[in-house]
Parts: C-alpha cells; sequence; structure tokens
C-alpha cells in the first residue's frame, strides 16, 4: 500500500487533488482510498487530505500517520504544524514553492530522503499562468507521477478531464504537464550531476 | 458497473436505482451530499416519477415521508445527529404505523458541546424506536444495503434505517460498484402496501390504543421486526444471487476458526479492525473478529453461536450509554447470559466524536483484554492527564465553569508548553 498525504489550505483544491489522484490510480485498475481531514474546512484554514493506493481492496480507515509521500501545497503551513509527521525515510516529498529548500529551512528534511525523492514545484505560478486561479492541485499531481512513477501521467490527465471537464479541464492538464516535465528535468539534471542534490 | 466515486453519490445512485417515489430531504452534515446527490437526479430527470420535497426541519421530512407512505408511495429521507433528535416523535411513529420509510443515518456525534463528526450515538438514541438498524462497512455495502432496505422495509411493512459513518464513509472516495437498473428491478418488486390511505377507500390509520390492546399491539411489533432475522439472511442470498456479490446478512465473522479471541464491532471501523486481526493472526495469535451488520433485529443466537467458544469477546463501539457503559456491549452480555460457560466480556469505548481509531491502539487494546483485563468501560485513547485535572479542578473550585471550555482551555494550554 502506498499512502499519500496532502497538505494545503482551504480553496486550493486539497480534497480534490487527492479524489483525482485516487480517479488516476482506479483508472489503473488499481484500488483508491480518498478522504479528507474532516473539519470544518474554510477558505484559508489548514486543509489535510489523504489517499492510499494498493493492488488489493483497502480497509483501513484511520487517518494517514505514516505518509509515503507528503504533498505540501502551501509552505505557510510550516510554521502553523508539523506536516512532516510520520514520513518515513525512504519517502517522498514534494513541495509547492517557488523558492529552494534552502529558503524554506528543509534541507536537513531533504537529506533524510533518499537522493531525487524531494522535489520543488512552483505549481501555484503554473496555476495562474494556466488555469488563471491560484489553485495548485492539478500541476501538483503531474508532479507526483514524474516523481514517484506511481501513476501514469496519461492518467492524471484522464483524472483531470474527468474532474474538469471542457476548458477548465484542459488548462489544468496544461499546466500540470508543464509541472510532470519540470520533475523529469530535474531529476535527468541531478542525474548529470549526482554530486548536489 | 465499477465506479471511483464519493460513498454519498454512490448512495444516492443506488436509492434512486430502487425508484423512490417521495424524497424528503433538509440538509444536515455529513448527510448532506446523499440528498443533494438525488435532488440532482430528479432535476435532470435521471430519476422519473419522483417528488422531491424540500422541507422546513427534520420533524418535517419525516413527516412527509409518513403520509407519502401511509398514501402508498415509496418515500425516502436522510438524516444524521441532532437532526435525528429533532424527529423523534416521528421516528417512532413511522415505525408503530407500520411504514415501510427507508431513511439513510449519515452517523454523527450528539451534542452538547456541539460535534459534526462521526460517532454512534445518533443510531443508539433510536435503537428501541422500533426500526430495523443496519450499520455499512463500506461504501459498496452502504450502497447494497439500501437496496436491501427498501425491499425488506416493505416485505415487514415496517422502516429501515441504513446507518453510515459520517465522514468516514459519506465523504470517502473510493471503489464502488453501482448496479443496474433491471438488476435493481429484479430484486426490488414494486411496492405493494398493506395499508394505504384512499379517498376512494376511507380508512384511518394510528388509531388510540388503551391498556386493553397496546400490549398486544406491542407484541406484535417485537414478534415483527423478529420476523426479520429469517428475511435479511434470505434477501441477502437473493441479492447475491442476482448481483453476484455478498451483502447485508445479519452479521459477518472473519477468522473466526479456533479463535480465541473475538472482536465485535459496527460499520467502517471493522475494515480497520481486520487489518489489526491480519497482523496478530501472523504474530500467531488466535484472534478474529465479528461485524455486526444487523444491530435491530440483534440477532441473539446468532452472536450466541459464534461468541460461545472464546474466552474473550471485545466489543469496540462508537458510543456510550452514560451512566451505563457501552449499549453494544450491553446486547452481547445478554446475548450470552445463561451459558454455562461463558467468555469473559470486555468493553471499549473508541471514536466519540471524530477521534481516529488507530491499529496501534486497537492492538493494544486486544492484547489488554487478553492480559490484563479492565472492569466496566475502557475509554480507547483517553487522555487521563487531562481528565484528571479537571476532576480535581471541579473539587476545588464551586463555580468551575463548562466541562467542554475548561478541557479546550486545558489542551490549549498544554500545547503552548514545552514538550514533555
Amino acid at each position: 500500500m502506498f499512502q499519500i498525504r496532502i497538505h494545503g489550505r482551504g480553496g486550493q483544491g486539497v480534497v480534490t487533488g487527492a479524489e483525482m489522484l485516487s480517479v488516476a490510480a482506479f483508472m489503473e485498475g488499481r484500488h483508491a482510498q480518498a478522504f479528507p481531514s474532516f473539519g470544518s474546512e474554510r477558505t484559508g484554514a489548514p486543509v489535510v487530505a489523504f489517499c492510499r493506493i494498493d493492488d488489493k481492496e483497502i480497509r483501513l480507515r484511520e487517518p494517514i500517520q505514516d505518509p509515503d509521500c507528503l504533498i505540501l501545497q502551501d509552505p505557510t503551513l510550516l510554521k502553523v504544524i508539523d506536516v512532516f509527521s510520520g514520513l518515513n525515510d525512504k519517502g517522498y516529498l514534494l513541495v509547492n514553492t517557488s523558492k529552494t529548500f534552502d529558503d524554506l529551512h528543509l534541507r536537513a528534511i531533504v537529506e533524510k530522503l533518499p537522493p531525487g525523492q524531494a522535489v520543488i514545484v512552483p505549481a501555484t505560478d503554473l496555476a495562474l499562468k494556466h488555469v488563471k486561479r491560484p489553485a495548485p492541485n492539478a500541476a501538483l499531481l503531474g508532479a507526483f507521477a514524474a516523481l514517484t512513477g506511481l501513476v501514469r501521467f496519461d492518467s492524471v490527465k484522464r483524472a483531470i478531464a474527468e474532474a474538469f471537464p471542457g476548458k477548465v479541464g484542459e488548462a489544468n492538464i496544461a499546466a500540470a504537464q508543464e509541472a510532470y516535465d519540470m520533475v523529469l528535468a530535474q531529476d535527468r539534471a541531478r542525474q548529470a550531476a549526482p554530486a548536489r542534490v | 458497473m465499477l465506479k471511483q466515486i464519493e460513498g454519498s453519490h454512490a448512495m444516492a445512485e443506488a436509492i434512486a436505482l430502487c425508484r423512490p417515489e417521495v424524497i424528503c430531504a433538509y440538509p444536515i452534515t455529513p448527510q448532506t451530499h446523499i440528498v443533494e446527490g438525488l435532488g440532482e437526479l430528479v432535476k435532470s430527470g435521471a430519476l422519473q416519477d419522483c417528488e422531491f420535497i424540500n422541507v422546513e426541519s427534520e420533524f418535517a421530512a419525516l413527516s412527509v415521508a409518513i403520509g407519502a407512505s401511509a398514501a402508498g408511495a415509496r418515500a425516502y429521507t436522510a438524516t444524521a445527529s441532532q437532526g435525528l433528535l429533532f424527529m423523534a416523535e416521528a421516528v417512532y411513529n413511522a415505525a408503530g404505523l407500520g411504514l415501510p420509510i427507508v431513511m439513510t443515518l449519515g452517523n454523527r456525534a450528539i451534542g452538547a458541546p456541539i460535534n459534526i463528526w462521526n460517532d454512534h450515538s445518533d443510531a443508539m438514541s433510536m435503537r428501541d424506536a422500533g426500526w430495523i438498524q443496519l450499520f455499512a462497512e463500506t461504501n459498496q455495502e452502504a450502497v447494497d444495503l439500501h437496496i436491501l432496505a427498501f425491499r425488506l422495509a416493505e416485505e415487514l411493512s415496517m422502516p429501515v434505517m441504513v446507518c453510515v459513518d459520517g465522514f468516514i464513509l459519506t465523504h470517502a472516495v473510493e471503489r464502488v460498484d453501482i448496479p443496474d437498473q433491471a438488476q435493481v428491478d429484479a430484486f426490488l418488486p414494486p411496492y405493494d402496501p398493506v395499508q394505504v390511505l384512499d379517498p376512494e377507500h376511507p380508512a384511518s390509520i394510528g388509531a388510540m390504543v388503551g391498556p386493553e390492546a397496546f400490549t398486544e399491539v406491542r407484541f406484535l411489533a417485537h414478534y415483527k421486526q423478529r420476523q426479520a432475522l429469517r428475511l435479511i439472511p434470505a434477501f441477502s442470498l437473493d441479492f447475491a444471487k442476482i448481483f453476484g456479490r455478498a451483502a447485508g446478512g445479519l452479521l459477518r465473522p472473519y477468522r473466526i476458526e479456533d479463535a480465541e479471541t473475538i472482536v465485535v464491532a459496527m460499520g467502517s471501523v471493522c475494515g480497520t479492525i481486520k487489518d489489526v486481526i491480519d497482523a496478530m493472526r501472523d504474530e500467531g495469535e488466535k484472534i478474529g473478529a465479528v461485524s455486526l451488520v444487523s444491530y435491530r433485529p440483534f440477532p441473539v443466537d446468532e452472536l450466541r453461536q459464534i461468541l460461545a467458544p472464546a474466552k474473550d469477546v471485545v466489543v469496540v463501539e462508537k458510543s456510550i450509554a452514560v451512566g451505563v457503559g457501552g449499549p453494544l456491549a450491553d446486547n452481547i452480555d445478554g446475548a450470552l447470559r445463561n451459558l454455562d460457560r461463558r467468555p469473559r466480556l470486555h468493553s471499549a469505548i473508541a471514536g466519540l466524536g471524530g477521534r481516529p481509531i488507530s491499529r496501534a491502539s486497537l492492538r493494544n487494546l486486544f492484547r489488554m483484554a487478553v492480559e490484563s483485563p479492565w472492569e466496566g468501560a475502557h475509554f480507547l485513547d483517553l487522555n487521563e492527564h487531562v481528565v484528571g485535572r479537571e476532576i480535581h479542578r471541579v473539587r476545588k473550585v464551586r463555580r468551575s465553569g463548562s466541562t467542554a471550555e475548561n478541557i479546550l482551555r486545558q489542551l490549549a494550554l498544554a500545547s503552548q508548553l514545552p514538550p514533555g
């Protein structure tokens, strides 16, 4: 079983992001379970959503306490809650920011993870560019597909199109495509110069 | 058809396939998405010959359902928590009048203090109202139980409440096999009421009944509900034949062969429990579980047969009958009554007001039941430090204030202190 926890704020499409990811996995014939941290969600308030993916029926109903991948949609949450709680040493980290890990003082956490398993993507910038709305969720799913290889990018595109039919979907897919390409480019650059993460 | 779908929407689709003729709706979290989904299906024309009635309260929602059902319509409504309490009088009336209404309960805690999250307090508050109460473990089961519920309700002319864990199931997006119309039509015949209010053939229902007959009416209500102990397994077999998968049943045992410890629970927590059972079985522990589907009627004989050989029975339930303990544990205790050699019973209260129930806590609980059993009800993951401080404070100060606010203040203070 692979477990993903997404941290963000109300209005950023955190819950929809987890749901679209579960749909992408479902399209590949896998079992997936997406659910929100149930609360009184309000615009701007911290929101957590979860997604589990497995090849067999998922029976577990506890919130994800030991994620294999952490997606941080909003780095301002770093000052508010312990977003890294339970992230294991073999895990993946995906952060939406136009800054660097050093700017965010996350170098120590990144270095605990296997090389290449922590990446940053300016997903909000990409969303503003393509969708004209600061909803970074679709772009982050594109980045997730590139980072983990857990779901195919094609499935992510189809899941986005199902959630957002028409032009909005196309714009979100364009944002996801750019994020996907960015992460693959980062990976190629890292492998070309393995001395520096 | 397999879909990756939110539980509430899956239920709405299944309920629509049952061809309800009147749906009365009043929104309350976490049930709202179900009736919203049904409203969309009526508006789009996907669900035809159905009147969707927005009412002004939960009391009206069930009252309108009662009227519709008495007039011969297949009637449906849904609610949760305080909404169920607000319709309480009508809940008893629907059962007393023998009207086969199906209602979804998106299980949620009851205030005060106000809490929108999941537990089973609402279902327990109406457990003796005369409704059949079925609990769903997954969203697939939630879908299937609704189809079963209409058949059962109409066969017996008795209302059925399908209990679905609020948020944990209603708001989870997962794989659900949505049946097709032909399957549902093959399973569920058109509603053929045993009583109809019809101006062409005037009759009345709802007579006043005095001491000379009230006992007999109540006896027959009890007798009639116990018919469901036979009908639920029969309809479940029928369901499996048509839909190609098992659904319902009175209860479902899991790895109970040679089990010395058996865990009993209802609803979505059974999934987490099964994962814990698998892990403990891998370590050689003789442990199994029972998912109870039918809480009302309570399957006394079936439970006794399964539980009697065990050494320990652990009941995990999401409600507390204040002043007594766990209501499900009490009912299980009753089922084991008068056995010559009966298992020890351990009652645990868990998941109140949405507190997550983790594998780690359950595993500790099951081990503790065998190694160092407790008396009475054990509150899983209780913050004893906070409780102890509050008890101490209330003893010292006469005007000690509200418990809820005091606990929140303590937790806020604690979060500002350095750890340890």
